[in-house]
């Protein structure tokens, strides 16, 4: 007999609380969740396909477009697995400048976190003033690399600008300013009684969850998993720079709040000590443009967790196999386990604490027979030739379709 | 004398004067609320403009709801907020309609605004109209015993039950209104919590249930139901000040009391856009809590504070 | 523990000037080496077609004009293709192609995104 009181919830694929589409459907009882049915893929884009048409270079700007928060991260993974696979050494200069824009675009996804936060939870004005504050970072990465997002500054073989002295300067006055508001931050974070009521005790994940569930990043942190791809796998210039990896104990969002914000003082320091120890010299090496046979996986720590690039190249100048894991969708599993017994209100602050990005994570999908018991795995021809040939048989043919899109493209 | 009367019900001090008071009020607030966040704010004339817009568009009416409770429940929940209003003293000690126990009255039509959209989400169908339709109802039970004695504790002190008695006695001791500044916190958190603002929106909370009571209101019952919003708040803020603040209004229908009058409305308006601006929202359970932990107390002390002053002031 | 810690700083926010830039009223200057609006100088080019290789797209098209003996070029951007990542900039061995910090790019009529770059006209497109 089913129960009166429990109702299923879409929250999803179109919902204000966030900001990008994916399937919640929350099982309620009164206003206790009972059970999440999570359904991804609303994002899925095909770039990983993409990639498999376009030459190196090409791809270097697409995969950079597979998000725009951790844009550099992707791309600096990527170019890594691809500069691993054609034995290039990087100059030193170049290695320090990767680190120098990957920390500031640490700072500006954290920053955007604590305000897409505060929004959830009903706070604007701390949207409206860490978004405020993170302008400064936004001008100075559009004075740096020449846009806002999509930075676009690496090249297989190194970096494509270079940095003067005066944008170091530049560099280090807005570092003042921001570990000052940072610092306010932290003071309100911990303190204003409405923030801590509404994050702590919410999206518990202990530590023993986290290691089994997989999270990565400041999810697993705050639950005392203590790993960080940039002391634990050194990349580009972390080897030589000192830097604390933050972990905290409370297991829940207010953890992930105090731990990401913890990382952006950090960040500041490394920015710095960047930017006081750079070394002369060139900023790129030549890079063949035919990449030798070979395959290699690049990790990067990005401001959401580890994120994995698996590049394999057969000798030509196109890859041929492209695999992208974002960290989000390592994160997304535990969500399930955080909402168990918890409120209706806890699920958009839940969701937003893992900092989830969907389009990031969007990058296979399964198909189901509707006729068929069995699950087969089919190749792409193949998947093409049955998707024709079925459209063929419900009356639908694309080759004309085809030709009037060609037309009016050509106009 | 029907003519009069008409035109003290339907223009001023009536409906259309309090749909313009409500529609700046509203400015007002959202003015004050983006200054305070470092932001521009919107023109002035932008709630007019959200209200015509709305009032051009279609109403949408779900195939599963009840076609006549959904369309004749903002008409109820607009026709008690002005009547409210109409028995309220603005600038004079009398409303234009007083008698003894309006102030009862006055907080019972207030309360028919939370019922009407309490039947409108339940109506509409929708969950996530439901849900908030049920969080409304929920709220209330937080929030509108500390209301109610907060109010009624300042008519305790004048011994009272009428609204314009109480002005009397507030003009004839001028220093009384003093005693009743723990009631006026009070009533100022729980206002929040009738008006629907941070910390207490939860039953209209956009990140969570999307609109809540409202979601499939559109056209022209959204904008009669936004006005409701604004001329409650009006009416809430008017009530505020003229329990809390009497002074003033025994200068008589002159010019300078309706400015005072204006002046206390926006006065209190600014509090509550300062207090929508500095806290987070609260959960359902936890603001029942505070509410009976914390307001109730309050209310309580201020209750018996006023009994023991009645009795020692006027022997 | 405190309700409202932010109520000096909001307060003293108050009495600021907004942080909003009132655009279009206002505009705001992009920094010097923002990624906007490319530029094609038709003298220095050779027609290697690069930049037709290199550009992730395919928003750029090198043509010759007049007879192959003169070796000129003309060059066609899609404004709506392009994505201002500026590699066919750097792909250029001949330094034929700028980056400016024009952003205001946006038209009505679509046609009117793609312009064409000639070896008469300098650095005025037709469109």
């Amino acid at each position: 007999m089913p129960d009166k009181n429990k109702f299923k919830i879409p929250i999803g694929p179109q919902h204000p609380a966030l900001k990008e589409p994916e399937g919640f459907s929350l099982a309620l009882k009164g206003e206790k969740i009972m059970g999440v049915d999570i359904r991804l893929g609303y994002n899925h884009r095909g770039i990983e396909k993409a990639c498999e048409e376009r030459t190196y270079i090409q791809d270097l700007y697409l995969i950079e477009r597979v998000c725009g928060i951790c844009s550099h991260s992707h791309s600096t993974c990527f170019v890594q697995a691809v500069e691993e696979i054609a034995g290039l050494d990087i100059p030193k200069r170049a290695r320090y400048i990767r680190t120098l824009i990957g920390e500031l675009e640490r700072v500006h996804s954290h920053l955007l976190w604590l305000g897409v936060a505060g929004h959830e939870i009903g706070f604007d004005t701390l949207l409206m003033y860490t978004w405020r504050d993170r302008e400064v970072v936004m001008d100075i990465l559009a004075a740096l690399t020449g846009n806002r997002v999509n930075y676009g500054i690496n090249t297989i073989g190194g970096v494509r600008r270079d940095i003067t002295p005066d944008q170091c300067k530049d560099v280090l006055a807005a570092m003042d300013i921001l570990e000052e508001r940072t610092k306010y931050y932290i003071e309100v974070g911990t303190q204003e009684t409405t923030i801590v009521k509404r994050l702590s005790g919410v999206g518990v994940l202990s530590k023993e969850a986290a290691l089994k569930l997989d999270a990565v990043g400041p999810t697993a942190r705050a639950s005392g998993v203590d790993y960080d791809v940039r002391r634990d796998d050194p990349y580009a210039a972390y080897g030589e720079l000192s830097f604390d990896v933050i972990t905290d104990d409370h297991c829940d969002v207010y953890g992930r709040t105090v731990v990401r914000l913890k990382e952006l003082m950090e960040s500041y320091k490394i920015i710095r000590q960047a930017v006081k120890n750079m070394p002369d010299g060139p900023v790129t090496v030549r890079a063949p443009r035919k990449i030798p046979a070979g395959e290699a996986l690049g990790r990067y720590e990005a401001p959401r967790g580890e994120d994995v690039h698996f590049v394999k190249s057969n000798g030509t100048e196109k890859p041929e196999r492209v695999k992208v894991r974002a960290p989000t969708l390592a994160n997304v599993q535990a969500v399930k386990h955080m909402l168990k017994d918890r409120f209706l209100a806890d699920m958009p602050i839940v969701v937003a604490a893992i900092d989830p990005c969907f389009s990031c994570t969007d990058r296979a999908i399964s198909l189901r027979h509707t006729d068929k018991n069995k699950k087969e795995i089919i190749d792409w021809p193949t998947l093409r030739t049955y998707g024709i040939s079925w459209y063929k048989s419900q009356g639908i043919d694309f080759a004309g379709l085809n030709k009037q899109l060609l037309e009016r493209i050509k106009q | 004398m029907i003519g009069e009367q008409l035109f003290l019900i339907l223009i001023f001090p009536g409906f259309l004067f309090v749909s313009i008071f409500g529609l700046a009020t509203q400015f007002m607030d959202r003015k004050i609320y983006a200054r305070l966040q470092n932001r521009v704010g919107p023109p002035w004339f932008q709630p007019l403009a959200d209200l015509i817009k709305l009032l051009a568009k279609e109403d949408i009416v779900p195939c599963d709801a009840n076609r006549a409770m959904f369309t004749a429940t903002p008409l109820f929940a607009l026709t008690a907020v002005v009547s409210a209003f109409l028995y309220l003293p603005l600038w004079t000690p009398h409303s234009l309609y007083s008698f003894s126990g309006d102030i009862i009255v006055v907080l019972y039509l207030l309360t028919i605004p939370t019922l009407a959209f309490f039947i409108g989400g339940w109506y509409s169908t929708s969950l996530f109209a439901r849900l908030g339709s049920v969080r409304c109802l929920t709220q209330m039970f937080a929030y509108e015993v500390p209301l109610f004695m907060g109010i009624l504790s300042a008519a305790v002190l004048a011994n009272t039950w009428s609204l314009a008695d109480m002005v009397h006695f507030y003009g004839a001791h001028p220093w009384y209104w003093m005693f009743n500044i723990p009631g006026f916190a009070v009533a100022l958190v729980a206002l929040l919590g009738k008006l629907e603002k941070v910390p207490f929106d939860i039953p209209e909370a956009e990140t969570e249930i999307v609109a809540g009571v409202f979601t499939e209101y559109s056209g022209r019952l959204l904008a009669i139901l936004k006005l409701t919003l604004d001329i409650e708040m009006v009416v809430g803020a008017a009530l505020l000040a003229c329990v809390f603040f009497p002074f003033g209004m025994e200068l008589g229908s002159s010019p300078l009391a309706f400015v005072v009058f204006v002046l206390k409305v926006l006065a209190i308006i600014a509090m509550l856009s300062l207090c929508r601006t500095i806290v987070a929202r609260l959960r359902i359970d936890q603001m029942i809590n505070f509410c009976w932990k914390y307001l109730v107390p309050l209310a309580i002390l201020q209750l018996l504070l006023n009994l023991i002053l009645k009795g020692v002031l006027t022997p | 523990m405190r309700i409202g810690k932010m109520t000096r700083e909001v307060l003293r926010n108050f009495f600021k000037k907004p942080a909003t830039v009132l655009y279009p009223v206002e505009k705001l200057d992009m920094p010097k080496n923002f990624r906007g609006k490319l530029i094609f100088h038709s003298a220095k080019c050779v027609g290697c077609k690069l930049c037709m290789k290199d550009c992730p797209t395919g928003a750029i098209e090198i043509r010759p004009v007049g007879p192959a003996a003169d070796r000129k070029f003309e060059c066609e951007i899609n404004l709506s293709r392009c994505i201002y990542c500026a590699q066919c900039v750097d792909s250029c061995l001949k330094k034929a192609l700028e980056a400016t910090t024009d952003v205001e790019l946006a038209q009505l009529d679509i046609k009117s995104l793609k312009i064409i770059y000639g070896p008469d006209l300098g650095n005025n497109p037709k469109k």
